[in-house]
């Protein structure tokens, strides 16, 4: 049995409370109205120098000036006052990803009836611990949207009254079915997961395959309705902050970056816990495979990204490359940095075959590689709705803190409620003894 | 120097394998084992070093790689630029993204070919080449150990004999 140790309880709660405080700090910091715009705009007005200043001078007696400059203040007023709402959620939905990821790689274990993966079904099952309370925090994070803030811009009434194209969709994209459908999601996922982990459990004491059996045919519907929610999922919780713009393999991207990043969480805690002296059963060759499924989901991820990114550069439809003109103009850094993150960096240090054996090796490549799909969720949502006004600053790392804390303490929590070691599998032999 | 080996035949591969470590393990030398298919961690019981065929498929890739940069390069933007949908072909970098597919499918072309031709050269396969397995058996469900003849013959035989071996020939490599 795994004991959370009281090192690790004390760090997730102090990143909670330190998550916690920058976050608050991130809401009061975000400017109280249109004035304060103005005054922050004059301010960096007048740090470009002089010459802004005099050709300011020069232009504002027109009124046409003026109102433009209103507006614009409204407008970065309403991007600024997104900020910390979007900082928390890119954080919220990176986790719940994780843990979803996670879900469906353990689900895929199940089904293909993998040999190899049994002893870190009990790993997978502490990270997918996470799904209910995540599921529930975004779910008041989305009903939270639909009144507090301006993030899913289709929500608000007085928008869509002026937008044909959101008026034509209005039919899915309205505020009750898309609560409905993040219900249906969540509950069902969450079900699947609690009922496999019950019969993990029983099978460890039972003496028949009667729970085996039964945890196959769950595993292989939950699949079927996996693939369907979570493209649907990513149509709602992400695409349809760009309202206007849509990509047919957009579900297939985010699905990328949802299990790369799961695996390397799985390789991550795998290693944190054989290195604390428990899952004397995990051998190198079981770390091996992880990270060789890191490697490979890398590249899968790369090829939905570049097919993605080709085939709307190359058509140069105006509807369509709006998305990446706007990652191209203000997110080139990171838009482009995520690539070399996630494909360069993953490529390079896992080919080795001797590589994918050494804990920090894989330690390595993790970190990078859930710093990059960090990014990548961050270039998914911040373009819609901060803009050009996007910073990795306080309300960004605390939101990260504050919903890392609450991971680590309910993921290693749900981990000391079980033994380490699913022993009632009937492939647990071949996976104790694996070796490649 | 006697070109003297044994040649010990099985009719398993876990008895092989078996077999093979405890050879090992009497400090005899396997010249080489036959088998009709690749028996698997049987390079790690010969204690054979790993291959660094891998090091070469990287090598070549790289070298695709640069050659489709190059072709690409030379046909679309210096040779003959084209304007295709609107995006006109006068610098290599703004027409990256269009060759990517090209660049990926040379590296594993090179990759790929370059590898299968290293495997014959390093392995001396050419067309026409004799066969040197001792026994046609071997290409169908037997498998031979050749192991050294060095000192005494009918120690060493009375030894392989007690491995599982169904038959057991002395002849001279060439």
């Amino acid at each position: 049995m795994y004991t959370f140790s009281s090192k690790l309880k004390t760090l997730s709660l102090a990143l909670m409370i330190i998550g916690l405080l920058g976050v608050g700090y991130g809401f009061l910091s975000a400017p109280a109205s249109v004035d304060e715009v103005k005054v922050l705009l004059q301010e960096s007005h007048n740090a470009h120098g002089e010459v802004a200043v005099t050709v300011d001078h020069a232009v504002a007696g027109s009124d046409d000036v003026a109102q433009s400059e209103e507006a614009h203040a409204e407008h970065v007023y309403h991007l600024l006052k997104n900020k910390p709402w979007s900082a928390l959620y890119v954080a919220l939905f990176f986790f719940f990803m994780i843990s979803l990821g996670t879900l469906a790689f353990y689900a895929i274990q199940h089904v293909s009836q993998a040999g190899w993966s049994i002893v870190l079904f009990r790993v997978m099952e502490g990270i997918t611990a996470y799904l209910p309370i995540g599921g529930v925090l975004l779910f008041v994070f989305f009903v939270l949207s639909a009144t507090q803030n301006h993030l899913f811009t289709w929500m608000d009434p007085e928008v869509v009254a002026n937008d044909m194209l959101i008026q034509n969709k209005a039919g899915y994209l309205n505020v009750p079915f898309f609560l409905i459908r993040a219900a249906i999601y969540i509950i069902i996922w969450v079900l699947y997961r609690n009922y496999a982990r019950k019969m993990t459990i029983a099978q460890d004491a039972s003496t028949d395959l009667s729970n085996y059996r039964k945890l196959f045919k769950s595993s292989a519907a939950f699949l079927v309705f996996f693939l369907v929610t979570e493209s649907m999922m990513s149509w709602d919780w992400i695409m349809s902050l760009d309202p206007h713009w849509y990509s047919t393999l957009f579900g297939w991207y985010v699905f990328a970056s949802m299990i790369v990043s799961a695996i390397t969480t799985i390789a991550l805690v795998s290693i944190y816990l054989k290195g604390k002296g428990y899952l004397e059963f995990v051998n190198n060759s079981h770390l091996h495979d992880l990270a060789k499924f890191m490697f490979g989901f890398s590249i899968f991820w790369s090829y939905l990204w570049f097919s993605q990114f080709m085939l709307i550069w190359y058509a140069n439809i105006p509807e369509e490359v709006t998305y990446f003109v706007t990652r191209f103009n203000d997110y080139k850094v990171p838009f482009l940095g995520m690539v070399v993150l996630n494909f360069v960096f993953p490529l390079l240090i896992l080919m080795n075959s001797d590589f994918k054996r050494v804990p920090w090796f894989i330690v390595t490549a993790g970190i990078i590689i859930l710093i990059g799909h960090y990014i990548d969720i961050f270039v998914m949502i911040m373009p819609a709705t901060v803009g050009d006004q996007w910073f990795i600053g306080i309300s960004e790392i605390s939101s990260v803190l504050l919903v890392l804390g609450i991971f680590i303490y309910v993921v290693f929590n749900a981990m000391t409620k079980a033994p380490l070691l699913a022993k009632g599998s009937p492939f647990i032999k071949e996976s104790e003894h694996f070796h490649y | 120097m006697s070109n003297k080996v044994v040649q010990a035949m099985y009719n398993d591969d876990d008895i092989l394998m078996d077999a093979v470590k405890e050879v090992r393990a009497a400090k005899y030398h396997i010249e080489e084992v036959y088998t009709p298919f690749p028996v698997h961690g049987l390079d790690k019981a010969m204690g054979l070093k790993g291959t660094r065929i891998a090091i070469t498929a990287f090598m070549y890739g790289c070298v695709g790689l640069v050659f489709s940069v190059w072709m690409m390069n030379y046909m679309m933007i210096e040779d003959w630029p084209q304007d295709i949908g609107g995006k006109p072909s006068f610098a290599f970098v703004q027409n990256m993204p269009a060759f990517v597919p090209i660049m990926f499918e040379m590296s594993v072309f090179f990759a790929a070919h370059l590898m299968v031709i290293t495997f014959y050269m390093r392995s001396r396969l050419w067309p026409f080449k004799e066969a040197e397995n001792p026994d046609p058996r071997t290409t169908d469900d037997m498998f031979v150990m050749e192991v050294v003849v060095d000192g005494n013959e009918a120690e060493l035989i009375a030894f392989l004999e007690k491995t599982g071996t169904v038959e057991i020939k002395v002849t001279e490599k060439h």
